[in-house]
């Protein structure tokens, strides 16, 4: 589905990553986790589209297209979604003013019909219960006055509603107490399938008790330095980076 | 030795035409006093404070004439599903062919000049406008044509808004209307003033509007600017409130050459509430100016300001808001806030908020902003899957529709939601 091949990006002439290489197949699981400043945000950044970030050398293939020549929109078309770090609060735009024009601009753009009120109702209905998210919310503005659980939990509500084939998490569970994480993970449960994939990027392992991933990969100083199964994670947990660190420097 | 005419001659010269002789001596007198002030004003200058960002040079170095016209088509002007009284001025003159008015009981509609034969109207008609040091107010009270006058009685509630239509039409005219609001003790009015100019070049609507808000009354006044690109309105009112009322204005602007709004409001009794909200919607070289005024005289009254402007091409917005608390306005609560979006590089905006507070136990607040579009907001926007352009306009319609949320009258807000969509939709 993904395929990241030595991937450089840099932003104010500063190379943040080094020549990053994943693939990502349908159905699976991926979590990424690093210390602090080693490129994770990066990362999810430049798959997005974010402006700001120059891609100097590799490439991304994503689902048989070249990623990195699509407008940030038609990467969102083509089914990607990255869950925000830290979502944007957008002061009189509806959350479901906004999701409409999105599923309907998704739709023209794969040459199907709009979604009528009835039948957008109805998944704004399904898939706010997903995530305990209120109703209420949903008609507000863009995570206008949101808690920060109640923002994570509307990206999780969006990428339901959006139906993407790869999810990026972006430190979604950063700020999010117990109760508020178990909401979010379930949701990303439930939207699990053998035809889509997730990427959750993370600093610790707690998420990943409630996400379980089939692939742990340690991104340190711009580059994936070590990858494994989900007790790597806990093997980081357990010592930290340092260890890491040692190995790569050594 | 022959004196240059000035400017001030010039544009007084084009009003000669104009005759009150059939007025009665009360107010041919107001008209002489008028007068005699205009001898002492001149047009506003770069070195006017008051006028610093708004040149009016475009305005007053040409000649205009007096234009009644016989008949005109008001469909296109009419609010699509809004059931309203229908009042016409065109070149400022009342039109009672084209109006359609339904008789309420203690509601009295009618055209300003007849409405000069009313005993009541003579303490209240200029009160608020004499000797105010405004040029433009001046040669409004010295030669007003005609213009609407509403008067609602005590504990009366107006059953239908009041939707004059203020009309300019043909080439060079300029309209001198004149409006009279008086909401009696505990009544209740709405009304709608739309500013149109039908194929005409270079006209000049220079008019004035006297607000009266009665004890306990509740008045609400939306203000519609949509006059093409080459005309120019230089509009005022001035508001009066006593104590326990509510007065709300709302004024939408969607272009004009030079658009300059004076907005005075005093506030003379306690537990006011006063809301004043605006949008402007520069487009081409328009320039559009807001100057308000609130001045709280009295104890426990509530103010809100929000005025909000999209400037595109080469447009010019102004803000000026000022507030004055006075010493004996305890416990005021006053609030202003004016955000702008410029679309180009070679938008601007000069804001200008303003409090002067004199009493010490209030709370006041006031703020400005301009900027672009929030470039994180448009990005979050892409990355569900909107293009650039739409989240663009989905940005632009929701700024600027939160300014006239305090319209009440629903088609009215429906019509200004559907001009700002048709704007933006481009």
């Amino acid at each position: 589905m993904l395929s990241i091949k030595n991937l450089h990006a840099s932003i104010q002439d500063k190379e943040i990553l080094k020549g990053i290489n994943l693939e990502v197949k349908a159905g699976e699981v991926h979590a990424i986790m690093g210390p602090n400043g080693s490129g994770k945000s990066t990362l999810s950044n430049v798959l997005a589209g974010r402006e700001e970030y120059e891609v100097t050398e590799g490439s991304v293939d994503f689902e048989g297209a070249d990623l990195l020549d699509l407008a940030p929109e038609d990467r969102a078309k083509e089914g990607l979604f990255l869950a925000f770090q830290y979502p944007v609060e957008i002061p009189g735009v509806s959350n479901i003013n906004f999701l409409k024009t999105a599923i309907n601009e998704k739709r023209e753009y794969h040459k199907q019909e709009p979604a009528t009120a009835k039948e957008f109702l109805g998944m704004v209905k399904e898939k706010s219960a997903l995530v305990e998210l209120d109703s209420k919310l949903a008609s507000r503005s863009v995570n206008e006055g949101f808690s920060g659980g109640e923002k994570k939990r509307n990206e999780i509500f969006q990428m339901a509603m959006l139906e993407p084939k790869l999810s990026i998490l972006d430190e979604t569970d950063s700020g999010l107490d117990i109760d508020a994480l178990r909401i979010v993970a379930n949701g990303v449960n439930k939207l699990k399938s053998e035809n889509n994939a997730t990427v959750v990027i993370t600093h610790y392992q707690r998420l990943l008790d409630y996400i379980v991933p089939d692939f742990v990969h340690v991104l340190y100083n711009g580059k994936i330095v070590k990858s494994g199964t989900k007790e790597l994670a806990l093997e980081l947990e357990e010592k930290g980076y340092d260890w890491i660190k040692e190995e790569v420097n050594a | 030795m022959i004196a240059d005419l000035t400017k001030k001659d010039s544009l007084l010269a084009s009003l000669s035409s104009l005759n009150f002789s059939d007025e009665n001596e009360y107010f041919a007198d107001l008209r002489n006093k008028a007068k005699a002030e205009l001898e002492t004003l001149e047009f506003p200058t770069s070195k006017t404070e008051y006028w610093k960002y708004t040149r009016v040079g475009k305005i007053v170095n040409k000649s205009y004439n007096i234009a009644k016209v016989e008949d005109i088509d008001i469909t296109p002007y009419l609010i699509p599903g809004l059931n309203a009284n229908i009042l016409v001025l065109v070149n400022g003159f009342y039109k009672a062919n084209l109006s359609k008015i339904d008789a309420q009981d203690g509601i009295t509609v009618l055209p300003l000049s007849e409405a000069k034969n009313l005993a009541q109207l003579n303490a209240k008609f200029c009160s608020l406008t004499t000797n105010k040091e405004e040029v433009f107010l001046a040669v409004n009270n010295a030669y007003h044509t005609d213009g609407i006058y509403i008067e609602v009685a005590n504990n009366t509630i107006a059953t239908k808004a009041y939707h004059i239509l203020n009309i300019t039409t043909g080439n060079n005219v300029i309209a001198l209307s004149r409006n009279v609001i008086i909401g009696g003790k505990s009544s209740q009015v709405k009304v709608i003033e739309s500013f149109i100019n039908e194929n005409g070049n270079e006209n000049f609507v220079n008019n004035v509007s006297e607000i009266f808000v009665g004890e306990n009354a509740n008045v609400e006044y939306n203000k519609i600017q949509d006059k093409s690109n080459d005309n120019y309105h230089i509009s005022t009112e001035q508001v009066y409130q006593e104590a326990n009322s509510n007065f709300t204005i709302n004024t939408a602007t969607f272009n004009g050459a030079i658009v300059r709004n004076n907005l005075n409001i005093w506030v003379d009794a306690s537990n006011c509430e006063t809301n004043l909200s605006g949008l402007y919607l520069g487009q081409n070289k328009d320039h559009i100016d807001n100057h308000t005024v609130v001045d709280h005289m009295k104890p426990n009254c509530n103010s809100n300001e929000v005025y909000k402007g999209v400037l595109d091409h080469e447009s010019t917005g102004v803000f000026n808001g000022k507030v004055f608390v006075r010493q004996d306005a305890q416990i005021t609560n006053a609030f202003q806030q004016n955000n702008n979006i410029l679309l180009t590089d070679t938008a601007n905006v000069n804001s200008k908020p303003e409090l002067e507070i004199y009493a010490d136990d209030v709370k006041c607040s006031h703020g400005s902003t301009t900027g672009q579009i929030d470039e994180e907001a448009i990005f979050y926007l892409q990355s569900r899957g909107i293009s650039k352009r739409n989240a663009m306009k989905l940005m632009i319609n929701a700024f600027a529709k939160d300014a006239l949320a305090n319209i009440s009258i629903t088609a009215l807000a429906d019509f200004i939601d559907t001009k700002i969509e048709e704007r933006f939709t481009k």
